[in-house]
């Protein structure tokens, strides 16, 4: 620890780069279940990582590694060069916030933000109560500890909690306050596992971005776990996407968005959920999706069987006739206002087609209608039948033939 | 119940006598309870502090009120104030030593999970066995000849003891039973209590740097067994003010008066001497002491070791 004059508020400009976080085959098994399997990924020095996944995935698993609360069968975890796998927590030097925040309850909020300086600076004799009067340098250290527990208390603006016990405290306030006990000692990375579960909605929401700022601020590297979609779109540089154990995508989220490699990312990633479509390639390489002809070239062979996979937005209802489309009846419409979204249903189609609507367009569809989508072929996205991405392109020799 | 009660009645109908019908629900349901708590605890207890400023006489036919005579008596009673002594000493002992090696027992129990349920069943049984059947074991085994307590002392090289018959020894033999006998109840209590500590609490420890198990006690475990504490030492100072059988089994509050405690006591006095209001007296003693360590707990204690 570096002493008292470096606290949180020198900026992040005069900061070393550090906080660079390198998994190399993490391994992971409770029992029979192989919780990770073979999980390698590099994090930059001052990223904001997500790991993303439904419950279950592990991603929890692979932070409590991280942070030394859980130790790996297989593999090494390094931060800055150096391997910490035989290195406790706390001298990993890494900071984690809960789920349930974990704040000590019969200890202040100063005291719960003081703890980690505290164990850190302090020896177990000084931290016994009265150690301040028999020894000045004991309340010197105290003094000092308390100065930069109030200067992250400030920037986060709980000042005037600090004398309550976290009881006191509303969902949002406990979050600060187990934000502030893990800036506190100045972390190389901030471990946050699902931190704004606990939250309403509209706090959630509020919270997303002041973490985001506060990442920012910091400049540190944060590894964010959660199941919600939502804060690692808004939050993250990188999304890890886990399933079942195994990263399936590391990417920047417009990327994991736009451009899944694998369907399980398409499904899990994006709301409402991407349409998915059985297709089938025919013998002259294009592929039919419910009697609609895409005019896109694939390495499948004829007869394989694909699934299409079209986000809401890129459908749109057309009366032109040249372009593949699917047809089917109006099941529900949802409006929300900015966005309405049609549930069409089509014959074949193992779910309701899920299709955007502008609330500005004049015509907007109703319940039984009949209704025509065009499926653009640049713009959908072609699994094959074990469920990866297989590129495609549009291809004019295919459009030409047709045509013919 | 009764919160139903005092809530407005709004709503289409109206009737005020819907309130009158809640109150009236309210004291049906309530009463048998009430009627039972009257009849046979405040009632007797009456009786008893009534009683206790008469000179009433077990099977006498006639009793008169005498006022404080009794206490002052009592006060100025040798035997009693012995008797007061010894039960203060006995809890001052058994108290600390149940609730301190009931926590260290738990502690190492819940240490290490293999063969939990069985040192866990052997810690108990203490608890379970009658007390009275148990103090005979013990006079056996504190026999000074041939007990096996003394043939351990021995072959340890120590001179034999006493354990019961010696005026200053066998107040202490009388608080380690004490404490044999309640430590496993403790222990269970600290046991439950443990397993409801959160571990994200632990964990964030570790990460904050709580690196001995020393740090994880005074930052966790012990702040977080706060309110079983509270229990167990309440509970356990009630049941020590309430020694009796062993006293009663093992030394009939001898030597000299060594061992007499203030239920031997009221008992030999109410049931051997039929003195039944000084008895009375000994008893209000008794209750206020019972009552006081009640009291800190609910309107003192209780305030500051829940934090949830």
């Amino acid at each position: 620890m570096s002493g008292a004059a470096t606290g949180p508020l020198t900026g992040s400009g005069a900061r070393l780069r550090r906080g660079a976080v390198s998994l190399q085959s993490i391994s992971k098994s409770f029992g029979a279940q192989n919780v990770l399997k073979q999980i390698s990924l590099d994090i930059a020095s001052g990223e904001f990582l997500t790991i993303l996944g439904p419950s279950g995935c592990g991603k929890s698993t692979l932070l409590r590694i991280i942070a030394g609360l859980e130790t790996q069968d297989w593999g090494t975890v390094s931060i800055d060069g150096q391997v910490v796998d035989h290195l406790r927590p706390a001298a990993r030097i890494i900071a984690m916030v809960f789920q349930s925040y974990a704040l000590y309850p019969h200890l202040s909020v100063l005291d719960n933000i003081s703890m980690p300086l505290r164990l850190s600076r302090l020896n177990m004799l000084q931290r016994l109560p009265g150690a301040r009067y028999l020894h000045p340098g004991t309340r010197r250290a105290e003094g000092e500890i308390k100065e930069a527990a109030r200067a992250v208390a400030g920037i986060l603006r709980i000042e005037e909690l600090l004398a309550r016990k976290p009881r006191q405290l509303s969902g949002g306030q406990k979050q600060r306050v187990a934000l502030g006990r893990a800036m506190v000692r100045e972390p190389r990375v901030f471990l946050m596992d699902e931190p704004l579960s606990n939250l309403d909605a509209e706090l959630r929401v509020h919270m997303r971005a002041e973490i985001a700022q506060l990442h920012r601020r910091l400049a540190t590297t944060f590894i964010y776990v959660t199941h919600d979609q939502a804060e690692a779109m808004t939050m993250s540089d990188r999304i890890v996407v886990m399933m079942e154990g195994t990263a399936l995508q590391v990417a920047p989220p417009k990327e994991i968005y736009e451009n899944p490699n694998d369907l399980s990312v398409a499904r899990f990633v994006g709301s409402p959920a991407i349409n998915v479509l059985p297709g089938t390639i025919e013998s002259d390489g294009s592929i039919d999706v419910l009697g609609a002809r895409l005019r896109l070239r694939t390495t499948l062979p004829a007869g394989a069987r694909v699934d299409i996979a079209a986000r809401p937005h890129v459908l749109s209802a057309t009366a032109h006739t040249d372009a593949p489309t699917v047809t089917g009846r109006v099941v529900h419409v949802e409006n929300l206002g900015a966005d309405i979204f049609v549930h069409v249903g089509v014959e074949g189609a193992p779910a309701p087609v899920v299709m955007r609507h502008d609330p500005a367009l004049a015509l907007t569809p109703s319940l039984g209608d009949q209704l025509t989508m065009v499926l653009p072929p640049a713009r959908v996205l072609v699994f094959d039948d074990r469920g990866r991405r297989v590129s495609a392109s549009s291809d004019a020799s295919v459009e030409q033939h047709a045509h013919v | 119940m009764s919160r139903d009660a005092s809530q407005p009645v709004t709503g289409v109908a109206g009737v005020p006598s819907r309130r009158h019908g809640h109150r009236a629900v309210a004291a049906v349901l309530a009463g048998p309870a009430l009627v039972l708590i009257v009849l046979f605890l405040i009632g007797p207890l009456a009786c008893v502090a009534l009683l206790s400023l008469t000179d009433y006489q077990l099977g006498a036919a006639t009793l008169n009120y005498v006022g404080g005579k009794n206490y002052a008596e009592m006060f100025s009673d040798r035997v009693f104030q012995k008797s007061l002594t010894n039960t203060l000493l006995y809890v001052a002992i058994t108290v600390p030593g149940s609730v301190l090696l009931g926590l260290g027992a738990a502690l190492l129990i819940e240490a290490d999970r293999g063969l939990r349920t069985f040192y866990r069943a052997i810690y108990f049984l203490p608890v379970m066995a009658t007390l009275i059947a148990m103090s005979i074991v013990w006079e056996f085994m504190l026999h000074p000849q041939f007990g096996i307590v003394n043939q351990l002392v021995k072959a340890l090289g120590l001179s034999r003891i006493d354990w019961l018959q010696n005026q200053s020894v066998v107040l202490f033999t009388l608080c380690g039973i004490g404490i044999w006998q309640s430590l496993g109840f403790n222990m269970v209590l600290f046991m439950a209590g443990l397993t409801s500590i959160p571990k994200d609490l632990y964990e964030a420890a570790a990460v904050d740097g709580a690196n001995s198990a020393i740090d994880r006690f005074r930052l966790v475990t012990w702040p977080m067994l706060g309110p079983v504490t509270l229990f167990v030492v309440v509970i356990t100072a009630i049941r020590s003010f309430q020694v009796f059988d062993t006293v009663q089994v093992l030394t009939k509050g001898g030597p000299n008066k060594a061992s007499e405690v203030l239920l031997y006591t009221m008992y030999s006095e109410g049931f051997e001497f039929f003195r039944s209001g000084y008895a009375s007296a000994v008893t209000v003693v008794f209750l206020v002491f019972v009552l006081a360590l009640s009291a800190l707990k609910v309107f003192v204690l209780d305030k500051r070791v829940h934090y949830a």
